[in-house]
């Protein structure tokens, strides 16, 4: 069998995949298996795909995701916990015409961060949000959180969510699809190649709405934290299938 | 050319922020400072500048509106009172961490917890010392009139962009409520994006030029060693604060054998008492700092050697006459005389409190 060298396959014909030029040279700090990085080279695609990098400004968040702005090669700041929104209302704000997101988990965003999410919503900021729900607190050890489903373990909850005591899970989506600010409402999902086609969709979505000034898009995107939920990462996939998406049903809830 | 007008403090104040080309302004109301949203919307200023006004649903909100918006390199305000203020302590501790230039004004009212709306000068230690956690600090002005809260506006703007730093302007109610003449100046165009760009974009979130790394905005780095390098940078722009920035002003200290030390609606009163003692016969001066922050350490301390007493004059149980007790070294006597919870202080008070406490005490 003739001798096969390295440089005989690395050639732009037979590129059939390459990491988005918008992600920086830094190793991602997720868990192997986590969502945050599908849903980060979506982002980055989408940004990319429009061309509108020079005019994006991103927040990141308190979370896993704390670090976005090491990986995502544009224009971004860090928020106090919670706050992103209020970043990104103040950013739009001044300056209108630039493109400008959130990305947030469900602690950060539908707990210690829920009035500056539903006021951002009810203003209608023309701004993106992006809000990746793992039912959990990943950063801190796998507490529980406002959208932990009820009866789920974590290392508050160890006995389970008990939903009498500890409240009921927080369908954030469903909230700000009924506030009149809000004009692009969907959930999707990143665990099977079909689902990231499908949210990609809505992520570039997200963008256009911000272009032609049509007011605010949430995007959910529910995935999964292996290592909060001490699975492994298919056991993981397996699990959201079978159990957060009974809960939070994935689709379009809005589009005006 | 100059306007004359008479005007409340928190009016003078929010014409100051549309006057200096202010970019926007985000607050919260709460009393004794609502009339500077209330001005400001009344102005449209988005028709005058295109300064943009938005009313938040806390200060917490409004606070982190301030953070983004100052990340960008443009002019952010806003405005609280105390218990406001309180809300906010977390993002000054960001926007100190992350050097990000932002003005912000505290009209002081009575505390503890919800108080009154009375004036007060209690929100010193918050102020001076660092209300949020870590170790940093920001510049502290302290107007004493309708002028100055107004003429503090484009100060605070040019050390807070000289420095990326946040300035505090510490008023209180009786300042920010009182009416006075105020002279004021020309409109300054808010700074095109493009110059904003030309100017801020080696740290600004301006969209990421072509030809440039992308700029990150933050106060993390989970590396101690590189955190506690940026400390050591943060704390070397303090020093250099320190020693070229200290503002005050000096009353009748030539001669004086006592100092009133007082800043604010105090040392207003402390003008008066001056006044009172003179004619008495008992050499008093007034020392105002003006910056709480950088606070006029050398001054005391020249003076310590010199004189028999210091009266820290303030609204409050007595928390700057910590700072000039460390300045004085125990070189001459310090006492504090104030009223607080709201209480203001006669000059005769003041003068009574000279006498007992540094004169013959
Ligand atoms: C004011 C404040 N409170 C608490 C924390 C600690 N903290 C860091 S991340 C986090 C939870 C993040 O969870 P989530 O938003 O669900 O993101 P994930 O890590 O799961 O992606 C908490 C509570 C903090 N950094 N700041
Ligand atoms: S802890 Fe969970 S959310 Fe965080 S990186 Fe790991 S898997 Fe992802």
């Amino acid at each position: 069998m003739a001798e096969i060298k390295l440089e005989d396959i690395i050639k732009p014909e037979n590129l059939v995949f390459q990491k988005t030029k918008l992600f920086t040279d830094k190793p991602l700090s997720y868990c192997p298996g986590c969502g945050h990085g599908v849903v980060h080279r979506l982002i980055l695609e989408a940004i990319e795909e429009l061309g509108i990098e020079s005019e994006t400004i991103g927040v990141a968040p308190v979370g896993c995701s704390v670090l976005a702005y090491e990986f995502m090669n544009i224009d971004i700041a860090q928020a106090p916990h919670g706050r992103a929104p209020a970043l990104a209302t103040g950013i739009k704000r001044v300056y209108p015409e630039k493109f400008v997101f959130t990305y947030q988990g469900d602690g950060d965003l539908a707990a210690i961060g829920t009035a500056e999410t539903i006021h951002a919503c009810n203003r209608g900021e023309n701004i993106s949000i992006f809000f990746i729900n793992n039912g959990i607190y990943g950063m801190t050890g796998g507490q529980m959180a406002p959208t932990t489903l009820p009866g789920m373990a974590s290392s508050t909850s160890p006995y389970g969510r008990d939903v009498a005591s500890m409240g009921h899970p927080l369908k954030m989506t469903e909230l700000v699809a009924n506030l009149p600010g809000t004009r692009f409402v969907a959930r999707h999902a990143v665990h099977t190649p079909a689902l990231v086609r499908k949210a990609k969709k809505a992520i570039l979505k997200a963008f256009e709405n911000q272009k032609e000034n049509k007011g605010l898009s949430f995007i959910e995107i529910v995935s999964n934290c292996n290592s909060g939920w001490k699975m492994t990462p298919v056991k993981s996939n397996q699990w959201l299938t079978e159990n957060m998406l009974e809960y939070y049903k994935l689709g379009t809830l809005k589009d005006e | 050319m100059g306007e004359l007008r008479l005007m409340k403090g928190n009016e003078a104040i929010a014409e100051g922020f549309i006057r200096a080309g202010v970019d926007a302004y985000y607050g919260y109301p709460i009393t004794p400072q609502s009339e500077v949203m209330e001005y400001l919307m009344a102005e449209k200023p988005e028709e005058r500048t295109g300064m943009v006004v938005l009313q938040a649903e806390s200060e917490l909100a409004a606070i982190n509106m301030v953070y983004g918006a100052a990340c960008t390199g443009k002019k952010i305000v806003t405005s609280s009172s105390s218990p406001g203020i309180s809300l906010m302590q977390e993002s000054f501790s960001y926007i100190a961490g992350s050097e990000v230039p932002a003005v912000v004004l505290n009209v002081v009212r009575g505390g503890p917890g919800l108080g009154d709306i009375q004036p007060a000068q209690s929100d010193y230690f918050q102020s001076t010392k660092g209300g949020g956690h870590g170790d940093y600090r920001q510049i502290v002005l302290a107007p004493s009139s309708v002028q100055e809260m107004y003429d503090f506006v484009n100060l605070a703007f040019d050390l807070a962009f000289k420095y990326r730093i946040m300035v505090l302007i510490l008023s209180d109610g009786a300042i920010g409520q009182m009416m006075e003449k105020v002279m004021l100046d020309e409109q300054k165009p808010r700074l095109t994006n493009q110059e904003i760009k030309d100017r801020f974009d080696s740290w600004a979130l301006t969209g990421r030029t072509p030809g440039r790394e992308h700029n990150i905005i933050t106060s993390l780095d989970l590396d101690q060693e590189n955190l506690e390098r940026h400390n050591f940078h943060l704390q070397k722009k303090y020093k250099e604060i320190e020693e070229n920035e200290v503002i005050l002003e000096e009353v009748s200290l030539e001669d004086a054998e006592y100092v009133f030390m007082a800043y604010g609606t105090s040392a207003r009163i402390c003008h008066k008492a001056l006044q009172i003692a003179r004619k008495e016969g008992i050499k008093v001066g007034l020392l105002r700092p003006i910056t709480l922050w950088p606070f006029p350490e050398k001054k005391v301390k020249e003076l310590a050697s010199k004189v028999k007493g210091f009266l820290s004059v303030e609204m409050s149980a007595g928390q700057m006459i910590e700072d000039i007790r460390l300045a004085v070294e125990g070189k001459t006597k310090v006492a504090h005389f104030g009223r607080y919870g709201g209480v203001i202080h006669s000059p005769e008070e003041v003068v009574a409190a000279l006498k007992s406490k540094i004169i013959g005490g």
